[in-house]
């Protein structure tokens, strides 16, 4: 009733290309926009943004990321840890060798040099496909840990190898406490966002899900596999940059180089599945899920069975909880999160009426 | 459909107020954050760490009814030990009870490391008992972290010493091959500096091997120990690291009383999986292992007599990370007695606690009141120095149990200080800390 298109005309092909073409829609998102921008950093604890939306916004990021390769690109990658790492180092080292350096630039060009590193280990793409490339895409992991542990340049010789991230400060403004940095994050996030959303609707977009469908017949089409590949790989590792620039910057505040080991790598593939494959929602529900979830089971066991139940069985029953739950989930909507919301959106279309 | 419905509900109804219900409490008491890992590949060590840590505090608790009368409360947080999980333990914990944290120790050097700049914004004081960022025992530049009883570098120190000590003599260290083989993370690689170090000073030859984390693969490393034939071998070992460096030094048959490892790779965890050929393996100790000592037997007459142990397997109370967590509660009750004594005895803040860790001083006396004769090393911390003691004992591994072999043996203060010195003052200008002046603060 209240989610129809019925009277809205699209009269210009601006109108019939827009991202969101349903009045409702555009709407949603403006309020879920306004509310992020403005109500959440009034109203939310600065637990809250510190310790959740912050982290979940960072993975969410690179979940986007790792979504265009693998979800519009179909080329499997398990190296995603491994380019967030560049980009927290490449960010860090960037404003410590060149500190006029403005702080926005720098995140762009840390997300520039992880493209370049994404570029390199994305040649052998080309000849090996689906999982074999998965394996492929290791080695960035353990090269980069590898690197970074060994050469001490990039840690500015610490002794301990982790390296503590500049203060913030843009255009003279620091950006210092949790609303600023949350702030700052959903900026950054939001916009990189939209990119992803546009990009996908582009040329590029459309040859990235060719390739993905068949890339004998995308070949045969026109499309040039080589450069599509491997766009895909750069504008992903991109993203992946500045969300480990982001990590190291915005959340955490320092880095060692096991911050970002195969399981975090692990982590946002599961995010990517869980929330859907090639979509830009899915890679912040997914976000969501995997990350808050465990929280919250955390904070629900606690307060449940508070002193009752051994902490250490608590924290074993929380893995099993979830465990148990992404099973559940897979077998009930495979196409992950995103696909649920979409059918939401469709039986709401119908609603009340569904016949 | 509209049972499942009112279900749902009454659930929803049912966990808010339980959680309403717990999160009371009362006013008289100190809220200690218990930031545990109990799963995950270091879950035996934390298991025992944090049990001892709550078992000391219930001591105190049923025993002296709190510290002067201020009942300590806590609330556990799984960390897992990852930096994440950490920092979301801390801001979870941090702003509880009447007066917000006393103090956190995560016995994580990487969650410290992340935590080292929120903590000190926040005002409550970070505890890295023989972990965490070493230069941070410069409480010029770092007045939140405390480094206390000792850090990697006094560490390293103690273990080159105790080498000497065998040697006969630190002359005859001279041309002596000594590996410094390390787990492969901050945490690992945080000796090396002053490794190289004395390596320059005692003029034998060093050679640092690292082994990736987590560190269950060291058959590489043992074929290039094996080529070099170090007299010595030092290991900064973690979790099952530890098993696996003891097992392919059996294999290559390295003299097992030739490895000293430092104090996170010498407990009963790291050396029964590997059975008989760990034994004669010597280790470093801030703590003894054993329940000799009055502080233990009371924690067993009264906190386990009343079945109130937060240990399920009793075997382990009095092992080396159980007897550590006792000593880090000790460590923690007594800075808040401190502090009570000049800001009087009622829940304290975290700047108030920073105070009393900063004038702890437990001497021989004050250490026999606690019932911890030889449990811990007298400690005097101060404005200018956060760590106070600094010594380490050495123990071996008699195939059944750890044996204490040697007396404390202090660190090689002129040696360590200006290298922490200089570090922490590197670090202030990365990043524009201030300098506190230390002869201003005089209490």
């Amino acid at each position: 009733m209240i989610y129809r298109e019925a009277g809205q005309f699209r009269t210009t092909y601006a109108a019939d290309t827009r991202i969101f073409p349903i009045a409702q829609d555009r709407l949603g998102m403006a309020l879920l926009l306004a509310a992020a921008f403005v109500a959440v950093p009034f109203l939310a604890s600065e637990y809250a943004l510190t310790a959740l939306l912050i982290p979940m916004l960072v993975l969410a990021l690179a979940a986007l990321g790792l979504n265009i390769l693998t979800g519009y690109a179909g080329q499997f990658s398990l190296g995603t840890a491994a380019f967030m790492s560049v980009g927290a180092f490449a960010a860090y080292n960037i404003q410590l060798r060149l500190p006029w350096m403005p702080l926005l630039v720098t995140f762009v060009l840390a997300g520039l040099i992880s493209a370049g590193v994404g570029l390199v280990f994305g040649l052998p793409s080309l000849r090996i496909k689906g999982f074999y490339l998965a394996v492929a895409t290791l080695a960035a992991q353990f090269f980069v840990d590898w690197l970074f542990t060994k050469v001490g340049w990039f840690s500015n010789y610490s002794s301990s190898g982790v390296i503590t991230a500049q203060r913030m400060v843009i255009a003279g403004v620091p950006i210092e406490t949790p609303e600023r940095r949350y702030l700052l994050v959903l900026s950054i996030v939001s916009v990189l966002a939209l990119i992803a959303k546009n990009l996908s609707r582009t040329r590029t977009g459309r040859s990235w899900m060719a390739v993905r469908d068949m890339d004998v017949a995308a070949e045969v089409i026109g499309i040039p596999i080589l450069r599509t590949k491997l766009t895909a790989f750069g504008v992903s590792s991109f993203y992946c940059g500045v969300s480990g620039a982001l990590w190291a910057f915005a959340y955490l505040g320092t880095v060692e180089p096991q911050a970002f080991d195969l399981q975090r790598s692990f982590q946002i593939l599961f995010m990517v599945i869980i929330g859907g494959l090639g979509t830009v929602m899915g890679a912040f529900l997914g976000a969501a899920f995997i990350m808050l979830f465990p929280l919250f089971l955390n904070w629900l066991f606690h307060a449940l069975v508070r002193g009752e139940v051994r902490p250490g069985l608590l924290s074993q029953l929380e893995l099993v909880c979830f465990g148990a739950l992404i099973i559940i989930f897979l077998i009930v909507e495979p196409l992950g999160f995103a696909r649920l919301w979409q059918i939401a959106k469709e039986k709401l279309r119908l609603w009340p009426f569904p016949h | 459909m509209r049972t499942n419905k009112r279900g749902w509900c009454l659930g929803a109804a049912l966990t808010v107020g339980l959680v309403w219900s717990g999160s009371a409490r009362a006013e008289g008491e100190q809220f200690m954050p218990v930031p545990s890992y109990r799963i995950g590949p270091y879950a035996a060590g934390g298991t025992s760490l944090y049990g001892g840590f709550i078992d000391y505090m219930n001591l105190i608790n049923m025993r002296d009814g709190g510290i002067n009368g201020v009942k300590l409360v806590w609330e556990e947080c799984e960390t897992e030990y990852k930096p994440d999980r950490g920092v979301e333990c801390y801001e979870r914990l941090k702003a509880k009870g009447p007066t917000g944290a006393a103090m956190f120790n995560f016995y994580s050097t990487g969650i410290a490391y992340a935590l080292i700049n929120k903590a000190t914004a926040d005002k409550i004081p970070l505890v890295t008992i023989a972990h965490g960022r070493t230069d941070a025992a410069d409480g010029r530049y770092f007045p939140y972290v405390f480094p206390l009883i000792t850090h990697y570098w006094s560490l390293n120190t103690d273990i080159i010493r105790y080498i000497g000590q065998r040697e006969g003599g630190m002359a005859n260290l001279k041309g002596k091959k000594i590996v410094h083989l390390h787990h492969g993370s901050a945490y690992g690689k945080e000796p090396n500096a002053i490794f190289q170090k004395q390596a320059e000073k005692y003029g034998f030859e060093a050679k640092i091997i690292e082994v990736p984390a987590p560190g269950s693969e060291q058959q590489a490393q043992w074929l290039e120990i094996r080529q070099f034939k170090p007299d010595w071998v030092i290991v900064t070992g973690w979790g099952v690291m530890n098993p696996a460096m003891l097992k392919n030094a059996a294999r290559v048959g390295f003299p097992m009383d030739h490895i000293i490892g430092n104090v996170w790779t010498g407990s009963e965890e790291d050396v029964e999986p590997v059975g008989a050929p760990a034994k004669g393996y010597i280790s470093a100790a801030i703590n003894p292992p054993g329940k000799d000592f009055k502080v233990i037997q009371e924690i067993e007459r009264v906190v386990y007599a009343a079945g109130k142990g937060n240990m399920t397997d009793k075997n382990r109370v009095g092992s080396i990370y159980y007897n550590r967590g006792v000593l880090t509660g000790i460590v923690a009750v007594e800075a808040i007695r401190v502090a009570q004594g000049k800001f009087g005895k009622k829940p304290l803040t975290g700047e108030q606690i920073r105070w009393g860790l900063e004038n702890l001083n437990l001497d021989a006396s004050r250490i026999a009141a606690i019932g911890a004769t030889n449990f811990i090393q007298p400690l005097k911390v101060s404005c200018n120095d956060h760590e106070g003691g600094g010594a380490a004992k050495f123990q071996q591994w008699d195939g059944t149990k750890w044996k204490i072999i040697s007396d404390w043996i202090q660190a090689d203060k002129d040696l360590v200080r200006p290298m922490i010195e200089e570090s922490a003052k590197k670090y202030a200008t990365e990043n524009n800390l201030p300098l506190r002046d230390c002869g201003k603060e005089k209490s």
